[in-house]
Order: structure tokens, then sequence, then C-alpha cells
């Protein structure tokens, strides 16, 4: 943050975001036991996927646990956050490869079938509702723990 | 949210004082710079370390609302600024040329192939294609927009101002790819790739001039994107595109 240019910072802090009323709190099994799934707010999705646009009703991509490097673009658009690391490994932004390798490892339990990526600022009642559909989602996947990637 | 719905959760924090605002179950800040959410590219050690650490937090039981710290900064590039290799520049060569601006673009977009096709080949993928345009028409396209033209739109159901935009994210990408397949610039920061690309190449200046005909477009749209997201803001400052106290 400190290293961002003045501007940069001042629209950023000057940002609000929402606040919650609630504070959930869910515990689950062992890491070696969990289905982990990865969730990220750079707008990437698989090569041919329709682009992520302002004011568009399709609030996520989905990204099978089974792609790529290279299999994925951005189409973010904000200009302001570096996309040159992940011009260089995407796992710098989406670590799926390194979940991949926990997983191979035993650190974690498996690599969730599918992950979700963002590409827009969504409202709060879009987002409790992508939230429940979302949820929904990664329970049919068996998933009992989520990792979220700003950018 | 998803917390809510009985899924654990837990997420990087770069601003951490949004973390304080919005108190999420578990999150680790990271010193780290926006869009680099893991650190390091092409560091998977470091990546991992700091994957473990955020995973950790799942097995914690002093909840609700943990925000620790990541005590680690990203690894830094020791590469000097000065050591990038720049395009060559073609520069009002021709005293015939009625467009010197556009020549130049196109020869040195030409002339970035070779590194592209070997950064291609030494990673075996590319993170271009989202608007696409094949790579030899990409500089035709965008040059179009800045002469006030709208050439024809290369994505079915999406609006041309964000094809426009995915065009430019996909040249700064090439231009960004090329370069770093070049010898000893593999690791370069993000700012000396930043400096190059909107300081020393023609791209950077045909982009401003095309932030400056967005800005005047009739097309809200068109206007919007141009003036809001093709170049950070502080590029836009420095360039005199925008003006303090616009933003």
């Amino acid at each position: 943050m400190a290293d961002l240019p003045e501007i940069d910072q001042k629209i950023l802090m000057g940002m609000e975001g929402p606040t919650f009323e609630s504070r959930p709190w869910v515990e689950g099994p062992p890491l070696n036991q969990r289905r982990v799934a990865l969730i990220t707010t750079a707008g990437l999705h698989k090569r041919g996927d329709r682009p992520f646009q302002m004011g568009q009703p399709d609030y996520y991509r989905v990204i099978p646990g089974d792609t790529r490097d290279g299999e994925v673009v951005m189409s973010h658009g904000a200009a302001s956050f570096d996309r040159t690391g992940y011009q260089r490994d995407w796992n710098v932004v989406f670590p799926l490869d390194r979940l991949r390798e926990l997983a191979d490892e035993g650190v974690i339990g498996s690599v969730a079938d599918y992950h979700y990526s963002f590409g827009t600022p969504l409202t709060m009642p879009e987002n409790e509702t992508v939230a429940s559909e979302l949820s929904d989602l990664l329970k049919k996947d068996n998933v009992d723990a989520v990792l979220l990637f700003p950018v | 949210m998803i917390e809510e719905h009985g899924i654990s959760t837990a997420c990087i924090s770069l601003i951490r004082p949004h973390s304080e605002r919005i108190k999420p179950p578990r999150s680790l800040w990271v010193s780290f710079e926006l869009g680099r959410p893991l650190g390091a590219p092409n560091d998977a050690d470091f990546q991992k370390k700091v994957l473990i650490t955020l995973l950790q937090l799942l097995e914690r039981p002093d909840g609700p609302v943990i925000l620790d710290d990541y005590p680690l900064d990203a690894p830094e590039s020791d590469e000097d600024v000065a050591v990038l290799s720049c395009p060559v520049r073609f520069d009002n060569q021709a005293t015939d040329d009625s467009d010197p601006l556009k020549t130049s673009f196109l020869r040195e977009i030409q002339a970035m192939r070779p590194w592209y096709d070997i950064a291609l080949k030494k990673r075996g993928r590319t993170t271009l294609g989202g608007s696409g345009i094949d790579i030899d028409l990409l500089g035709e396209y965008i040059y179009a927009y800045v002469k006030g033209a709208e050439p024809d739109n290369p994505l079915q159901d999406v609006d041309p101002s964000v094809s426009l935009k995915l065009a430019v994210e996909d040249l700064k990408g090439y231009y960004v790819e090329a370069v770093t397949a070049q010898p000893g610039q593999e690791d370069l920061s993000s700012k000396a790739l930043k400096e190059w690309l909107w300081d020393k190449t023609t791209a950077g200046e045909v982009l401003v001039e095309l932030i400056k005909t967005c800005s005047q477009s009739e097309n809200e749209k068109l206007k919007m994107m141009g003036t809001h997201f093709i170049a950070p803001m502080d590029i836009m400052l420095k360039r005199n595109v925008i003006k303090p106290g616009m933003m």
C-alpha cells in the first residue's frame, strides 16, 4: 500500500466497503482432510468465455479444477493493479498449481472440481444472492474450505 | 458471506484498513503490491509458504475475526530500470510518411515479435487472447480508435468499449511477455516494466493518444473506458491527461 502512487492510495482509502453485523465462524476437519476451492477477483476466465462487463447479470465465471496455465485470460476492467506478475506466472494471482502440489503432498485433502472468478463489483443484494448460489455449488462439490484472493 | 452459508473461508488482505473494517472471519494481510496476492511470480516456494500460512488460519480456534500479518515482504528484483532494453525506435524516418506515430507503432510491434515468440515457446503459454484479435492486427485495431474511428467489433455480445479495453490489455501483455523473455530480464520489477512500457515505448505513447481521443468521444462508454481503464491514474497525471483533483 505504501508503495502505491499517492492518487491510488487516496482512491483506495476513500472506498468505504461493506460492513457486516454478524460474525460467522465455521470450523472443519484438519487441513489434510479438507477439500479446498479458490475464489479470485482478478477477472480470470477460460479463454473463449464471455469477458466480464459492468452491468451484466452473469457475475462470475467457473474455472474447472483441471484448468492449466495458458487456458485462462483476464478481463478485469481496472488499470490500477499490476498484471506483469500474472503475465509471467498465473499462480501469483490464482495459485491452482500450488494448491494441487499441496494436495499431492498431503497438506490438504483434495482440490475442488470447480473454482470461481469475479471481475466486476457487485452490489450488496447481488453479493448476497451470489454467495448463496456459490455456497450451494461448493457444497455439492463437497468443499469445506474456500480461499479468497483479491487483486 | 460464504461462511454464513456453512463453509469455512480464509482470505488474503492486500489493504489492511479494508479488512479491519469488513472483518472477514479469517484474513492474512500481506505487504505485496496490488495484483500479486501470492507475492512473487515464478517463485513457487514463496507462493507455497504464503498459501500454507493462509490455510493454517483454518485450523485456528481463536475466531471469529482473525487478522494476521504475513511477516515477509515479496522478494524484489535487483534489476534496475536502466538495464531494460528498449525496442528499436523508428521515429520519423520517412519524410513522406503521413503518420509517423502509426508507422513507428506498427514497426515496434513487429520488432517485439521474435521475443514474444521465444516467450511463448519458453513458457508454453500466453495470457493474450482476451480481445480475440490476432497480434498482427492488434496495432491497426487500436490505432483506428486513436484516429477516432470505431472498427468492427471482434467480440459478439460485448460492448465495443470493452473489446477496446481487452485489446489494450493484450497489447500490454504482448510487450511484457516479450521483454521479460530477453536475457536477464525475467525477474524485472513491476515498477521497471511500467516505466518502460509507458515512458520508453511507442506503444505507451500511442495509448496516451488513445486516452486523449476517447476523452473527447461523444460515445459515453468509450469516454469512460478511455479516461478510467486504459492507464493507471499516476501515468495519466504524469502525462497531463487528467489533472489533480479530477479523480
